[in-house]
């Protein structure tokens, strides 16, 4: 093929450039991205009752009205992300502190935002990699919260640099056990791990409830809350007053690369991606799958508690009953926009955390329900999950080498 | 040859160490009940404490007397007969009787349970079994609308997006005209999510498991988009008043004691979901479409092979399954609250599916699991009545623990069909 195109007559650089373009998966996922921005923005404008209002006077002022309202929704979005810029310059034009941590906060908030869902994303994708589809990110977020709230409050008299690991580390043992259960259950008695794990959400929603009001409930409270955690089990911010950046975005990205070299740089981490590529493979080539399935849910598990115990020890400081996240839920839609490679989790975290927080402006501003954000996410996958939709709307050509998709495996256990 | 004969001998061996070790542990857990019963019920119960069990739900006309037994004698008998059936169970087996033997013992114990909990007081057994069918309706529908996705192969977790996609729909489209096409319109939204499942798995082949996900994802979103934007303002609450079905009482059979208010006196989806589950049995498993759907799902190849059009059958069946748990969403709104609350289906998709692989794809088992979960969710909304010492939380986690003790191979793992779960690709091998 290479060869012929190099003896036919040869192609400019541009067009090369073209060529390569359209086939790449950065492409795909681009457009992906784009597409799914356009249609959530045609909702937006079909569920405004101005733009019919606006249909019934003209056709033209129809379509400047649904044009003008998809702009506001994603315009308050980018404001809520990254801060009005008008604002920003003038701030810095004042010099004064305050305002300036005011005007770039958006910024950094996005940032705070973004990072359970770096942890989640980890989280979904490790299990992607080892064949197991952890839905249940949600409830061992939860148990993670819960467990890392109750190291915060109930050990004392700790420095901060053993408290806060420590902490954490809870967080991350509540989540694995989370964990463990349906991956045990999954290499004994194949029992799909995705039905067990949406169970285990609940149970963990339910249990969260009862020790909130129980036994971990803060006795000078009327409402069930926990009692604040230590001072020294919190996590360290970074700037003073109203920025909530604290150092979990840095350990999250330590994370990230720690399971990046787990899954590419160690043996084991070839074995476990083996199990997930080729299971029956892996069996014949001696590998132990039971235990890679327990480890992977552990471990998948532990990382999703991590998001939680980043949540309470770095903004909350205490546990309420309203901790309905999410997060754990979208973490799903990013760890198959990233790939399932860390890097990828990273990035689209960062995507995801930017839109998240952008969101709760255009909320405020424009009136839109911040649900549009989860329409958005599902647009997105499912134009990741199925290239081809993309590559026949646009008319990109198709890639040389077959794409990757991801499998799960189904009930029976195969 | 011969390996092949030595290799299914082993099996065989294999099997019948399994079925020993499966024997003991069932023996064991059923002295373990008994244990159970004897130690916590029974000695925590002074023998003069009566227990009543009323046997007609409020506001029936069926009348028939409580019923009162002393407690601790009770309990003490049943107890017996676990450790008599667990001991039997270890030494000599039930044999073929083993799943009846199980389901004999799980009743006994619940029923000791219930006796203990209201020990002293009285429970509305009638009311609860009542409330139990009423909450079966939309885990059997759900299930047998996986079922159908599955007996074709194609996996389907999307019933609970579907479920709640329907219900949203039916509630506006009942708000603005009448019930029944309410109804209908719930049904086919069902059918047309069900065909955009069916295109990504079947079209362009997108991993079943991951398309259900976005569908779920996808259905979670709009619904609470749209809610949020028009059912919960006050200018639109007309939106979200569709009224309910009303209850039929069948004439003559709703007026037998005991059993006629708990089987004959509901509204039109318990008695859909009696009619529905013979006809899809027989559908399924006695007619032709039947036998085409079950092999499109067992051997594509094959059934390929013999000009049954695969492709068509799938997307026929995925569909279908699709406008059945399309119906079931309708139940939510239509036949259960009146109106449409965010995320109302709570999870009962999963349970539902949960419920299809206990039935093992098969409608009376389907309906069998969905009283089983019925039971338990009827009896956590029983929670608060119960003089019970156990938080209601805990007891709000029993659908979800018995589902996965279920799934967890209590009783054995389910045979899905073979091809469930992989998409059809004629050019390949």
């Amino acid at each position: 093929m290479e060869n012929q195109k190099q003896t036919q007559n040869k192609p400019s650089g541009i067009a090369v450039f073209f060529d390569e373009l359209s086939k790449s998966s950065g492409m795909v996922t681009f457009l992906a991205i784009l597409t799914g921005i356009l249609i959530a923005g045609l909702l937006v404008a079909l569920t405004t009752v101005e733009v019919y209002d606006a249909f019934s006077i003209s056709f033209w002022s129809g379509i400047k009205e649904a044009l003008r309202t998809a702009w506001n929704t994603y315009s308050s979005l980018f404001i809520g992300a990254f801060g009005d810029p008008k604002k920003i310059a003038a701030a810095f034009q004042g010099g004064d502190g305050l305002e300036i941590r005011r005007a770039i906060n958006p910024f950094f908030e996005s940032l705070v935002q973004t990072t359970p869902f770096i942890f989640g994303g980890l989280s979904v994708a490790l299990g992607f990699r080892v064949g197991l589809f952890n839905i249940g990110a949600e409830g061992q977020l939860f148990i993670g919260a819960m467990t890392s709230v109750y190291a915060g409050y109930a050990i004392t008299g700790l420095p901060a640099y053993i408290h806060i690991p420590l902490a954490l580390l809870a967080g991350a043992a509540g989540g694995a056990a989370w964990g463990f259960v349906p991956g045990y259950l999954k290499a004994k008695t194949g029992a799909h791990e995705v039905i067990i794990t949406i169970m285990m959400n609940y149970i963990a929603f339910k249990l969260s409830d009862f020790m909130l009001r129980g036994p971990m409930k803060d006795p000078n409270e009327y409402t069930p809350k926990t009692p604040w955690i230590q001072e020294s089990a919190q996590l360290t911010r970074l700037f003073p007053d109203t920025i909530r950046f604290h150092i979990g975005f840095f350990i999250a990205l330590g994370v990230a690369y720690f399971v990046y070299w787990l899954l590419f740089k160690t043996t084991w981490g070839f074995e476990l991606r083996t199990v997930g590529s080729n299971p029956n493979g892996a069996r014949y080539a001696g590998i132990n799958t039971t235990k890679a399935t327990v480890v992977a849910m552990s471990l998948a598990g532990s990382l999703a508690g991590l998001a939680g115990a980043n949540e309470v020890l770095g903004l909350n400081y205490r546990l309420v009953p309203s901790f309905t996240s999410g997060y754990g839920f979208d973490s799903i839609a990013l760890a198959l926009l990233g790939k399932n490679h860390p890097l990828g989790v990273v990035l689209s975290a960062l995507l995801f955390g930017f839109l998240r927080n952008g969101s709760r402006q255009m909320q405020l501003k424009s009136g839109v329900p911040i649900d549009i954000v989860s329409i958005l996410q599902a647009l997105i996958l499912t134009f990741i999950a199925a290239p081809a939709i993309i590559r026949s709307i646009y008319r990109l050509k198709k890639p040389d080498h077959e794409e990757e998709t991801i499998k799960v495996g189904s009930w029976g256990g195969n | 040859m011969a390996d092949t004969k030595s290799m299914q001998i082993e099996n065989k061996q294999v099997d019948k160490k399994k079925t020993k070790s499966h024997r003991i542990t069932f023996g064991i857990i059923y002295l373990v009940l008994a244990a159970f019963i004897w130690i916590v019920f029974v000695n925590g119960t002074d023998t003069s404490i009566l227990t009543t069990f009323n046997m007609t739900p409020g506001g029936s006309s069926a009348y028939m007397d409580d019923w009162i037994f002393p407690t601790a004698s009770t309990l003490s008998t049943l107890a017996f007969i676990c450790a008599i059936a667990g001991a039997y169970q270890i030494i000599r087996g039930f044999g073929k009787f083993t799943n009846g033997i199980l389901a004999l013992v799980a009743g006994i114990f619940i029923f000791s349970f219930l006796s203990w909990a209201s020990s002293g007081g009285s429970i509305n057994l009638a009311g609860l079994l009542r409330v139990t069918v009423v909450r079966a309706v939309p885990l059997t529908l759900g299930a047998m609308a996986g079922m159908l996705c599955e007996r074709s192969g194609t996996v389907n977790i999307a019933i609970e997006g579907m479920m709640l996609t329907s219900a949203f729909v039916s509630t506006v489209i009942a708000s603005l005209t009448n019930l029944w096409i309410g109804m209908l319109a719930g049904v086919l939204t069902g059918g047309l999510i069900a065909w955009i499942h069916g295109v990504l798995t079947i079209k362009y082949k997108v991993d079943h498991t991951i398309s259900g996900t976005v569908i779920n994802i996808f259905a979670t979103g709009i619904t609470s988009f749209l809610s949020s934007k028009f059912l919960q303002k006050t200018d639109y609450q007309y939106l979200n008043e569709p009224g309910m079905f009303p209850q039929i009482d069948i004439p003559v059979l709703s007026k037998i004691p005991f059993v006629g208010p708990i089987l004959f006196s509901h509204n039109m989806y318990v008695y859909a979901m009696f009619l529905l589950v013979p006809f899809l049995t027989v559908m399924l498993f006695s007619t032709r479409w039947g036998l085409r759907l079950r092999s499109v799902g067992e051997h594509p190849k094959a059934a390929d092979t013999l000009g049954i059009n695969v492709i068509k059958t799938r997307y026929m069946a995925v569909i279908l399954g699709g406008m059945m748990a399309g119906f079931a969403g309708t139940y939510f709104t239509l036949g259960s609250s009146g109106r449409f609350d965010e995320l109302l289906t709570a999870g009962r998709g999963f349970i539902a599916l949960a419920a299809m692989l206990f039935g093992n794809y098969h409608p009376v088992g389907a309906m069998g699991a969905g009283l089983l979960f019925g039971f338990f969710d009827s009896l956590s909304a029983k929670a608060s009545i119960l003089k019970v010492p156990i938080p209601s939380d805990f007891l709000g986690m029993m659908p979800y623990l018995a589902t996965i003790v279920v799934l967890a191979g209590v009783v054995g793992r389910s045979q899905a069909p073979a091809a469930a779960g992989k998409s059809y690709d004629k050019e390949s091998l």
